[in-house]
């Protein structure tokens, strides 16, 4: 298990930074794929807005981008109004032999 | 750099068996030797073997059981492009003179580790390719107003050309009805709308200029190749309404065969799903951004086979490690005049598009007669 997926089943999504550029290197990384500097891990905003999404069975799935970089998979739950665009907050993280994300509109 | 040809080509019929990967992919190369005048295992210098089974040593094992000593031999695997990333390695070989005749096999089993790319984290629990090829869907629909309705005709178009192929995975004629109401995977992708994994193989034998002749008298000529990874992840994909790899690698064959669309006779494009088809006929310029629903309902109604005339992914099947190579045979067979009922009237310059993991990667390849 690595100290992704150990934060992530604590419900902190975490990500691995370049302490050398400030890159924040997604998906985390042992080093900076800009530079190759050492990485340090910090929390991501749990911030995000909505890039695209779409439904199975009813149930909304999502593309929510942090940040202007880290952009993730996640089911989607609130307003069902949705646009692009729009604000969108991480309700909650996981992780059982996959990553787990689920935001919630603002 | 050395001119490279394709001299002959081996397949085997696409569906589901209790064959080994090794048995089935060794029945592709017998086809080939059967189909080719002069050829001897002692002239086949690089095996190159195209798959995602986690198969330690492949390309020595097929070599043993077909015969050939080769100087060179591996694997290649680029989950769904790995066809087409084999045979780029075998041209590099064949162009740079490190080789004279390279024999390039591809091979899936329908249960292929490949389908599913677990590495990627930022799919979440959204691993399988339905959940990308949505997220294309959503934005395209957005963006140019494509409706399922438009969806519909890709599948229903490759699915009717894929009647015309004797190798093809599906043997049966859909409707628009029945892709529209076949099981909706998510709210814009319906179970019709996807391509078929399955077993298969496919392979292709290339050579130098000097050495082509003595296995065919009408060798394809192999003048462009374009190449481009953008990553692994499939959220690195910026616009959800175009494939950046295949943008590249598009211009930088176009670039090397000093073709443009418009030369293009005859095309094999990877519709994994069917919204991939228009947008690689937008990204590639067989019409403009947000035509290309259009354009496949103009190829549907005027029975056009121009685009993907096997069946496509769709309506032929998709063994993802053959798919690449498959595509290389039918341009071969098109250029060649071979395609019998799927023939395109005086084909004389084929394209072959082939991709990975939701356009992450894309291989371009130009062939000519």
């Amino acid at each position: 298990m690595t100290r992704f997926e150990d934060e992530l089943k604590n419900n902190n999504f975490v990500c691995s930074e370049c302490v050398k550029c400030k890159h924040l290197v997604w998906p985390p990384s042992d080093y900076c794929n800009k530079c190759f500097g050492d990485v340090i891990w910090r929390p991501v905003s749990k911030k995000a807005t909505l890039v695209e999404f779409s439904s199975k069975d009813g149930k909304l799935f999502c593309i929510g981008e942090f940040e202007n970089n880290i952009r993730v998979f996640g089911t989607l739950e609130g307003n069902s109004n949705l646009i692009r665009g729009q604000n969108l907050t991480l309700k909650y993280c996981n992780y059982d032999e996959m990553p787990k994300f689920v935001f919630q509109t603002d | 750099m050395k001119k490279v040809a394709i001299v002959a080509t081996g397949l085997t019929k696409f569906n589901k068996t209790e064959k080994s990967l090794d048995s089935i992919m060794l029945s592709s190369i017998k086809s080939l030797f059967e189909n080719t005048r002069n050829l001897d295992q002692k002239d086949i210098d690089v095996v190159l073997t195209s798959t995602n089974a986690n198969k330690n040593y492949l390309a020595n094992i097929i070599s043993e059981l077909s015969g050939i000593k080769p100087k060179i031999s591996h694997s290649v695997e680029s989950l769904c492009n790995s066809g087409t990333n084999s045979l780029v390695s075998a041209c590099a070989y064949v162009s740079s003179g490190l080789s004279e005749t390279a024999l390039v096999v591809g091979g899936e089993k329908t249960d292929s580790p490949g389908l599913v790319l677990n590495w990627d984290m930022s799919r979440g629990e959204f691993k399988h390719p339905i959940f990308w090829a949505s997220m294309f869907t959503s934005a395209h629909m957005r963006k140019y107003n494509t409706s399922l309705e438009d969806l519909a005709y890709v599948s229903i178009k490759n699915h009717n050309n894929a009647l015309d192929n004797p190798y093809a995975y599906f043997e049966k004629l859909f409707s628009l009805d029945d892709v529209m109401h076949s099981k909706n995977l998510t709210e814009n992708i319906r179970q019709l709308d996807c391509s078929m994994p399955c077993d298969g193989s496919a392979a292709v034998l290339i050579c130098s200029e000097e050495k082509a002749m003595k296995y065919t008298d009408a060798p394809i000529w192999i003048t462009g190749i374009g190449q481009k990874t953008i990553s692994a992840s499939f959220t690195k994909n910026n616009d959800l309404t175009s494939m950046e790899s295949t943008k590249t690698a598009v211009a930088d064959a176009y670039k090397m065969s000093h073709k443009t669309s418009k030369d293009v006779d005859v095309a094999e494009l990877h519709d994994a799903f069917s919204v991939c088809e228009i947008i690689e006929l937008e990204d590639m310029e067989f019409c403009q951004k947000g035509h290309g629903a259009k354009f496949v309902r103009e190829l549907y109604d005027t029975g056009n086979k121009k685009i993907n005339p096997r069946g496509g992914l769709i309506g032929a099947g998709h063994p993802l490690g053959a798919t690449g190579i498959a595509q290389v045979v039918e341009i071969y067979q098109q250029l060649s005049g071979k395609a019998q009922k799927r023939q395109v009237s005086s084909a004389k310059t084929g394209l072959v598009h082939n991709m990975s993991a939701g356009s992450t990667s894309s291989t371009v390849l130009v062939l000519e007669s």
